[in-house]
């Protein structure tokens, strides 16, 4: 059998193997001992044809029903947003997807200076000196920014709002065990981070606070009370923020933040069922050399060209190896890529004025659903594009529901907070027309 | 050659726009009766307006300035840079993979879940482990992922002494990192005179303490651990783990499986072994396997069946937690998937057939030109050593850059550690025998340069739009970011 993929003819082969000087390909492995040799055919399927291999995929994607095909209420650090179509386009030029790590600076100028402007476009969109070229999610890089703030601080506790994503909270508790470190959460007050908890958990050993901006619950949480908490015990105040907020609220650099993460996936990423995505990682000066991953900085030739390199690659891993503080190596760098480009086609103007869309329609839709009988607003702090209302019925049940009638309604939130139960978190994005939300409201009304 | 590009905030006019939004529908009402004003930014993020021709023609141009597997040659020693075929970008960005959301109701990603429940299947197969959680994202993500595994099966053990890993020291450097990240110390093993790990020397680091060996095999130096079940067995007498590094699988697809070898723990590159894009350092994919010693700690969620439905799987008490958001470059492992169904299991050995072929092939006819530290057969991988350019003042780095001049992308430099002035070169499973020609006969050519004229090459490369840049003031004086 042939295989497309593979250009090599038996008649090249055979030189090969003459070149070689031994008689067949079998000789090659002959250094592999026989009892760990692999006899007999993998049990995993035939090889499909490319009209075989499409059909079938085509088959298993249409099994599942998209966001784009209903209308969707599902955020939960996950959002839906128009893509430009030129992400795409981008993105699929093979000189960038088809490219290693920028070992070779020489011919990775495309790619080096590509995420220079994400960093550029990160640092300015956070209120931060620096941002590293990107990490594997947005919860991956809070948990390297919580060991970054131990390592720095030479503290080993870790306060977290239970405001902050589950699962980021979950991936955080993992690394945290790794490294020897305490986690510990701070309870919520109306859908806040409580501040009176937050200052009796303070000790000499905390590192750092981390909130998230807005919280798990849409809440905008009040950044200046936790940052002079935080700075006023010596540790570092950690932000993990949705970056489509902050065209519209202020950037956690704005309140001094030490350390901003987050995942990029609202700038221009499909959802894709959870990944990829992309995490950021934005720093104040001081932590700039102690950021984890990789880090593009700007130079000259020795004409003065100007150009791109790898910096700083003293903390990393192939430099560094068991004494490194982070074992990260391959990171996310073409959806980093991706969401440069959306930031950059969005613009200074286009930015704010999707923000705003969110905002706007986040608010009419929790004018118009809780207006509803039977609904109530769970919290009562400001928002940006997302908002827990109470129904008082399971919203497993509502949203089976819903699902008839074309509709993916909001985010259980008694899956992580059992006290929570008959509360739905709701994303509204500039995706969503008013058609659609008052639709979404009048299903809602007829089931309660 | 030379020639600077501006950034795309140097391009930026005021009034200019490349996006476009459906105009409001709902009534706006003032920023600040929505959010208290004291909330709210007071300028707007200082992004480059460019108008849509601008932006693409900057990144065509950007695109052009950069050297992809599909610009040519790309032979990076264990990086795997195979062709990424391209009907695997098109089938990963069905809107039926790309326009799910994590959080849907299982009963409306069944055909998601069906994959990822395969994909589990599959690499277990090709493995020769248990089960396969596809959650980390990359190589070392998954040799944490691994490594934390091991862990929780020495602490349900009640065996809390096992602090030390034991890690070869032609390792890739992330093995060492990820160890000291999942809290452990490192213990070096030297290899041997072949090349391979030195099982007497292995047998005086290991005791009570052993948490675990990482080891790559195919080793970095492109060789075969042939004393793998010896290796294997002393590890496992004294209680330890085995891992693997499956950066190297491509020489073993059908060839030999890690779980027949000994190993407890793998982790595989889908963007290498399996024809997934780099994209300029990621996403990649990191899926590990294990035996079923380890099953129970796996990372939650994994993908179950029951009856004939998918469904994730929260059920697993002693899980070592999340390692990821969600479950893991869904995306990614689309692509990887429909390689796995293109290939086949007689495509699959084939790949590490030719891989491998291809590898000798190079070796045996560069051999003569380039000092060669180890002679027996290689895998997908082999090593040259410089020592003999740099009598002539030529280094490795310098036979690196001169590789430029001709549209190639170097080999990996300086590693692994152990040889002086290495070349690690492979060729991989797509490349023709005419690239590979070409490719040794610029290699012998600046050998002859290197001899008769090593100006040339030391001063390369001449053809590229940036000289050699300055990354000494790059990392003392960082500029990271674009300021007006």
């Amino acid at each position: 059998m042939k295989f497309r993929y593979i250009p090599n003819t038996v008649e090249d082969q055979k030189e090969m193997l003459t070149a070689i000087g031994v008689d067949s390909v079998e000789e090659l492995f002959a250094d592999i001992p026989g009892a760990v040799r692999f006899k007999g055919e993998l049990n995993i399927p035939k090889a499909l044809s490319e009209h075989e291999i499409t059909t079938y995929m085509t088959g298993l994607a249409k099994r599942n029903i998209t966001i784009n095909d209903y209308s969707n209420y599902l955020g939960a650090g996950v959002y839906q947003h128009l893509i430009p179509s030129v992400v795409n386009h981008v993105i699929s030029r093979s000189e960038f997807y088809t490219a290693y790590t920028p070992y070779q600076p020489e011919i990775s100028q495309g790619e080096l200076q590509g995420i220079f402007e994400f960093q550029s476009l990160i640092a300015e969109l956070t209120g931060m000196e620096a941002a590293n070229s990107s990490m594997y999610d947005g919860a991956t890089s809070l948990a390297e920014a919580a060991a970054m703030a131990a390592a720095s601080t030479n503290r080993s506790k870790i306060l977290v709002s239970k405001a902050v994503h589950p699962e980021t909270r979950a991936v955080l508790k993992t690394y945290a065990k790794g490294q020897h470190l305490e986690v510990e959460e701070i309870e919520i007050n109306n859908g806040q981070t409580d501040l009176e908890l937050l200052k009796k958990s303070f000790t000499e050993d905390v590192a750092t606070v981390i909130v998230q901006y807005p919280n798990f619950f849409g809440i905008v949480e009040d950044l200046a009370a936790v940052s002079e908490l935080a700075h006023g015990n010596k540790s570092l105040f950690i932000v993990s923020a949705n970056p489509m907020a902050l065209p519209v609220l202020k950037a956690p650099g704005e309140y001094n933040a030490d350390v901003v993460v987050g995942d990029n996936q609202p700038m221009g990423i499909p959802v894709s069922f959870g990944g990829p995505h992309v995490g950021f990682f934005a720093a104040n000066s001081k932590l700039v050399r102690k950021m984890p991953g990789r880090i593009v900085g700007q130079t000259s030739d020795d004409e003065g060209t100007r150009g791109f390199v790898l910096t700083l690659q003293a903390r990393e891993q192939h430099i560094r190896r068991e004494k490194a503080s982070s074992n990260i190596c391959s990171n996310q760098a073409l959806i980093a890529l991706a969401s440069a480009v959306y930031m950059n086609t969005m613009g200074k103007e286009g930015i704010v004025e999707v923000a705003k869309q969110n905002l706007q329609k986040a608010h009419y839709a929790f004018k118009v659903l809780t207006a509803i009988k039977g609904v109530e607003p769970l919290f009562t702090g400001p928002f940006f594009n997302e908002f827990a209302i109470k129904v008082g019925k399971p919203i497993k049940e509502i949203n089976e529901q819903l699902l008839k009638a074309n509709i993916i309604g909001g985010y259980d939130l008694s899956k992580d907070y059992p006290s929570l139960e008959g509360a739905m978190l709701i994303a509204v994005t500039e995706a969503k027309t008013k058609e659609q939300i008052d639709e979404f409201a009048a299903r809602l009304e007829g089931l309660l | 050659m030379r020639k600077a590009k501006a950034l795309i905030f140097e391009l930026s006019k005021p009034g200019r726009v490349s996006y476009s939004l459906p105009e409001l529908d709902v009534p706006e009402l003032e920023l600040n009766e929505l959010v208290p004003s004291e909330y709210l930014r007071q300028s707007a993020p200082e992004f480059p307006e460019v108008s849509e021709i601008d932006l693409m023609r900057h990144y065509t141009e950007l695109s052009n300035r950069n050297h992809g597997v599909d610009s040519g040659f790309y032979p990076l020693g264990s990086c795997t840079m195979k062709y990424n075929p391209k009907i695997n970008e098109d089938v990963a960005r069905y809107p039926g993979f790309t326009g799910i959301h994590p959080y849907q109701d299982e009963s409306t990603v069944q055909g998601a879940l069906e994959l990822m429940y395969h994909m589990q299947d599959y690499l277990a197969e090709i493995t020769g482990m248990d089960a396969v959680t596809l959650q980390p994202a990359a190589g070392a993500h998954g040799e944490w992922t691994g490594l934390m595994l091991i862990r929780a099966y020495h602490e349900s053990r009640g065996d809390k002494k096992r602090t030390k890993v034991i890690v070869p020291d032609s390792a890739h450097g992330t093995n060492p990192a990820s160890a000291t990240v999942a809290g452990f110390e490192i213990i070096t093993v030297k290899s041997n005179a072949d090349g391979n790990v030195d099982v007497n020397a292995l047998r005086e680091v290991v005791g009570e303490d052993t948490a675990a060996l990482m080891l790559t095999n195919p080793n970095t130096l492109g060789l075969f651990e042939k004393d793998i079940l010896e290796i294997a067995k002393v590890i496992h007498e004294a209680g330890g783990l085995v891992y693997y590094d499956g950066a190297n699988a491509n020489a073993i697809l059908g060839i030999a499986r890690p779980g027949d070898m000994g190993f407890d723990v793998v982790h595989l590159n889908l963007h290498k072994t399996f024809a997934t894009p780099h994209g300029g350092g990621g996403p990649g994919s990191g899926p590990v396997g294990v035996k079923s010693i380890l099953t129970p700690f796996l990372p939650k969620p994994m993908v179950g069946k029951k009856a004939d439905k998918y469904y994730l799987d929260y059920d697993l008490p002693q899980s070592i937690g999340r390692v990821k958001s969600y479950y893991g470059n869904f995306g990614v492992i689309v692509k990887a998937f429909t390689y796995i169904r293109t290939m086949g299991p007689d495509g699959l050995r084939a790949v590490s057939e030719n891989a491998v072929l291809n590898a000798n092939y190079m070796f045996r006819r560069l051999q003569e030109y380039y000092d060669t530290p180890f002679q027996q057969h290689c895998k997908h991988e082999f090593v040259l050593s410089g020592v003999r350019q740099k009598r002539q003042g030529v280094r490795t780095l310098d036979i690196a850059k001169r590789l430029l001049d001709f549209g190639f992308h170097p080999p990996t430099i300086y590693f692994p550690l152990i040889v002086e002035e290495c070349l690690m070169i492979e060729p991989t499973e797509t490349e023709n025998k005419e690239t590979l020609d070409s490719f040794i006969n610029v290699l012998i050519q600046i050998a002859k340069e290197a001899e008769e004229e090593p100006e040339k090459v030391i001063n390369a490369p001449h053809t590229t739009v940036v000289g050699r840049l300055d990354e000494v003031t790059a990392a003392r004086k960082p500029i990271l970011k674009y300021t007006k």
